[in-house]
């Protein structure tokens, strides 16, 4: 099948590649990247394992074609962390708040987070319950994520992070 | 300060630097989870790689007349078409299952499901594979097809299993029909029918557990590799079971067991999906031995939840018969078991139906029956215990709904009919009416906390004044409370009880401590999330006294690992953390003779100090496990075996028998059928708590399961046999929008025999919470003359409740 060139950027990283037009953005950059990161869950944009941030907007990668994204701005969770190496509020938010268990969610899930307080700084529970709506997660019946996502929140505004009693 | 406080606060002080048990440790998995650098199966990328896919069956009970592979192998980047006829050479077209059935890896003469496999496609990419499945032309000629197991066992029924038509004698006794697979009887029939002819009150009703999946996060997969130079195979996969694995692909491919090495990486969810042997694993592996090369298989989502293992399908008669005041004094349940096209139960216990004669449940009932029937039928073959020992949701399910019952038809109230029954704990250890000794528990205490803390006075007097004021045409809305007291029964098992193909059900730890006193140890058992390298490391470290960062947890590789059975069931705590404990103790022991002698004093004249041996009377002559460690690479003495490791392989004496007391306060509204969950709260007891954080964890993962089970989640069929629904548009996961706010609670009641004394917790909420949402459901609609209810209980059918019961003029 012939070939599109394709120029993005990931995690502020210049990007050239030939893809298949029928080539997945999630098999992109899984199989031609190496940024095993994301993950694909069900093939049917329902369950968010493969949510990447492609030029400020959530996007499901297996939704989303490789030459949709030429020319565009891809962050993934392995451009997540702190630039000195350290987890960002985000990723120590999930660790501190036992916001994971089997992982396969997580870099979807962290990545909708991000976005969401982009867009939304100090969200309320329900903001955060509508917003992650599109990421499934099985194993923590998510009362946990939500706690991850207010402690990033608190961090990232420098405001005080209070875990609500049960 | 005074000498005591002081000795007290180095001692705390020390306590806290091991994270040891108890503590709410962070976990070790989360520093490489939340950087997506994970190593799940599907990230393996190796040199040459190939992909496999399956053409399956449109049909859900079809004769093959023919297949062509000639279209798909022409295709560029197509190398290999395995059908039934390249497998049957090597005898590899059925694989044995673990229930023993054997089941078709691809369908030889017929096809016996919707979407089973047929043929399979080995190319240069998923794409390629993918487009290839299209080009492989099967001709099929329908047959009638049984979808309702009630008619599996008719005269006329067809015979879906040609191959083991004539043999009468199934793996389980014979068998009453072609379409029956066994039967299973337990407790005193004659017995029991006479305690039902002079009962004072008895109810009887069909409880369905209905047919729904496991569906983890990531599906099943796995990359087979095999050296033809070296005659080894090396298998990655999606295994709960690892070791298990290396048998059944030993025992079915003949290579021998040394010569492959299963791999069991990061796991994305498991729940009972994983235990199995499936079609895909077998064929990645023959492609890859066939070719050279390594080959690559990935589920989707609709292959997943479409073929590979469902789970219940149970369909209970249940019957209870008490006294006029509210005594329970016989139970009997009949049940008929849907297995679909194969019975490839994943099934530990030496009988069909698992675990499911603890349905007698919290209860003192002296007399019980219990008889299963397993029938075939053109649907998947399973099926697995989704997050449960097997078939314990079935039996809780049955039991809690039972009782809900009884109180109705009584008038009594259902918390108070279930303390009247409870075992009292000077009862324990109690021996059930069909046949388990329940090893501890403290129900009364575990209830009264429950109804203390959510306040279940105030709420039935709620509830009457809301059912008043729904009568009065007020409101719209109904409330339910639905109660969950349950026992499980988890930790497979006792070699009387429990085996996999004839392996003994106990599990390993093998710990090793380095001269400078950090430590390596790996577990027979698999972590699939649930956080398996934190919680055995805090075990070691309470144990022997090294840190827990200082101790690293290694499963999943079985040329490292000892042999275990795996994870589900609950059982990684109950076998392997008791083999843990078991291990670093004759550590410990070894590591206090080398202590004597490097204090030059005798054995006796030692005692342990949260991380040191000190000498009785002198606390400051001692030393510390680190420094034993060092010595006893460097100097032991004269005459021990240098090096300080143990390992342990563990059979349980006993299962354990955790145990918790749930409440569910639910709103529904008559007319959308529309159920809103107010509180749900979960009190759990399962003995010893090695890690609390991980303990609510596992407890909110499972009740939101068990609210998925009850409220929605269901694999149907049509009357031709086509699955309905087998995408996430369709096939209910809660979001996190629909999910409650969990509420967690504790008591704690050690098990006697386990050597820290925990139970095991991972799927008490799943087994507790499906009945404790059920019954909420059904006791909204109960005054209103409503039956029972059955799951699950989504808005269009709750909707239906309503309309029924005339509710919507």
């Amino acid at each position: 099948m012939a070939k599109s060139h394709i120029e993005l950027t990931i995690n502020g990283k210049k990007v050239e590649a030939l893809v298949e037009p029928r080539t997945l953005l999630i098999h992109f950059l899984r199989e031609q990247q190496n940024l095993t990161g994301a993950h694909i869950g069900c093939d049917t944009g329902h369950c968010g394992a493969c949510t990447v941030e492609m030029d400020d907007m959530s996007v499901k990668s297996c939704m989303t074609f490789a030459v949709q994204a030429n020319g565009a701005n891809i962050t993934t969770i392995e451009g997540m962390a702190n630039p000195d190496g350290t987890l960002s509020a985000l990723q120590e938010g999930f660790r501190m708040m036992h916001g994971l268990q089997c992982g396969f969610c997580t870099p979807g899930m962290i990545l909708r987070a991000h976005r969401l307080l982009r867009e939304n700084p100090a969200p309320t529970e329900d903001e955060i319950r509508n917003g992650i709506a599109g990421n499934l997660c099985r194993c923590t019946g998510y009362v946990n994520i939500v706690k991850a996502i207010q402690y990033a929140a608190a961090k990232i505004n420098g405001t005080p992070f209070q875990e609500a009693a049960e | 300060m005074n000498d005591q406080t002081k000795i007290d606060q180095d001692r705390a002080e020390r306590t806290e630097k091991l994270q040891g048990m108890g503590c709410k440790r962070k976990r070790v998995e989360d520093v490489r989870f939340t950087q997506g650098k994970g190593s799940y199966v599907d990230d393996l990328k190796l040199p040459g790689m190939l992909f496999g896919d399956f053409v399956r069956s449109p049909h859900a009970h079809a004769r093959i007349k023919s297949i062509d592979t000639s279209r798909a192998k022409a295709l560029p980047g197509v190398v290999a078409v395995l059908t039934a006829a390249d497998l049957k050479p090597l005898g590899l077209h059925y694989m044995p299952t673990l229930a023993g059935d054997v089941q078709a890896v691809l369908a030889e003469e017929k096809v016996l499901f919707q979407n089973q496999e047929v043929a399979f496609v080995i190319a240069e990419d998923r794409y390629i594979a993918s487009d290839a499945t299209e080009l492989v032309d099967v001709e099929y000629e329908a047959l009638p097809c049984i979808v309702d197991p009630f008619r599996s066992m008719d005269p006329d029924a067809p015979i879906l299993r040609e191959d083991i038509k004539d043999k009468m004698e199934g793996a389980h006794g014979p068998r009453k029909h072609p379409n029956h697979i066994f039967e299973w009887q337990i407790g005193d029939k004659e017995a029991t029918d006479a305690v039902f002819a002079n009962a004072d009150v008895t109810i009887k009703e069909m409880l369905v557990d209905h047919r729904t999946h496991p569906s983890p996060l990531e599906t099943c997969q796995s990359v087979a590799s095999f050296d033809k130079v070296k005659g080894e195979l090396t298998l990655w996969g999606t295994f709960q079971a690892p070791h298990v694995i290396r048998t059944v692909v030993s025992l079915i491919s003949g290579l021998p067991e040394h010569k492959i090495h299963v791999i069991a990486p990061d796991i994305g969810g498991g729940f009972g999906n994983k235990v199995g042997a499936y079609a895909g694993y077998v064929c990645s592996v023959v492609g890859s031995i066939v070719l050279g090369v390594p080959v690559k298989w990935v589920e989707d989502r609709m292959e997943n939840l479409s073929t590979t293992s469902f789970a219940r399908d149970y369909h209970m008669t249940t019957e209870l018969a008490a006294t006029k005041d509210g005594k329970i004094q016989a139970m009997r349940v009949h049940v008929l078991a849907d297995h679909g096209a194969f019975d490839a139960c994943a099934d530990p216990s030496k009988w069909p139906a698992g675990f499911m004669n603890i349905c007698t449940g919290s209860y003192d009932i002296p007399t019980a029956h219990l008889a299963v029937d397993g029938v075939y039928t053109n649907k998947a073959s399973g099926g697995v215990a989704y997050r449960c020992s097997f078939r314990v949701t079935e039996a809780v399910f049955a039991i809690e709904r039972a009782v809900e019952l009884l109180a109705q038809k009584l008038g009594m109230d259902a918390a108070e009919l279930r303390i009247k029954n409870f075992i009292k704990p000077e009862q324990f250890p109690y021996q059930s009416a069909l046949g388990w000794e329940y090893d501890s528990g403290d129900y009364h205490t575990a209830m009264k906390k429950a109804m203390d803390t959510i306040g279940y006075k105030e709420l039935r007097e709620e509830q009457g004044k809301k059912r008043e004021a729904f009568k009065r045409g007020e409101t719209r809305e109904l409330m339910g409370i639905g109660i969950s007291f349950f026992t499980e029964i988890v930790g497979a098992g006792p070699s009387k009880n429990c085996d996999i193909l004839g392996i003994a059900m106990f599990d390993s730890a093998e710990i090793r401590i380095h001269p400078t006193g950090s430590v390596i140890a790996r577990m027979g058992t698999k972590s699939q999330g649930q956080g398996h390298e934190t919680t055995y490391a805090q075990i070691i470290a309470t144990e022997i006294g090294i840190p827990a960062d200082d101790i690293m947890i290694e499963e999943g590789n079985t040329d490292t690992a000892p042999y275990g059975l795996g994870t589900y069931g609950s059982r990684s705590t109950p076998v392997a953390g008791a083999a843990t404990a078991v291990a670093a103790r004759k550590i410990k022991a070894k590591a206090q003779m080398i202590a004597a002698h490097m204090l030059e004093v005798h054995e006796g004249d030692l005692e342990w100090d949260v991380d040191r041996f000190r000498v009785k009377g002198l606390p400051e002559k001692f030393k510390t496990m680190k420094e034993i460690a060092w010595a006893a690479y460097n100097a032991p003495p004269p005459n021990m075996e240098p090096g300080l490791e143990a390992v342990n392989y563990y059979e349980p004496p006993n299962m354990t028998y955790p145990f918790g007391a749930y409440f569910c306060v639910m709103d529904i509204d008559v007319d959308t059928g529309v159920a809103k969950t107010r509180r749900f709260y979960a009190l759990d007891d399962c003995g010893t708590r090695i890690n609390p954080m991980i303990i609510e964890g596992q407890v909110h993962g499972g009740l939101t399961e068990a609210f998925a089970c009850a409220m929605g989640q269901e694999i149907r069929y049509d009357e031709h046999g086509n699955v309905m629904g087998a995408s996430f548009m369709d096939f209910f996961l809660p979001t996190a929008v629909e999910t409650p706010h969990w509420e967690t609670d504790h008591t704690v009641t050690p098990s006697p025999h386990h050597p820290i004394g925990a139970k095991g917790v991972g799927e008490s909420p799943h087994v507790g919470g499906v009945p404790c949402f059920s019954n909420a459901v059904n006791d909204a609609y109960a005054f209103l003359g409503a039956g029972h209810i059955q799951m699950p209980h989504d808005a269009w059918r709750l909707w239906q409740v309503g309309q029924k019961l005339g509710l919507h003029n």
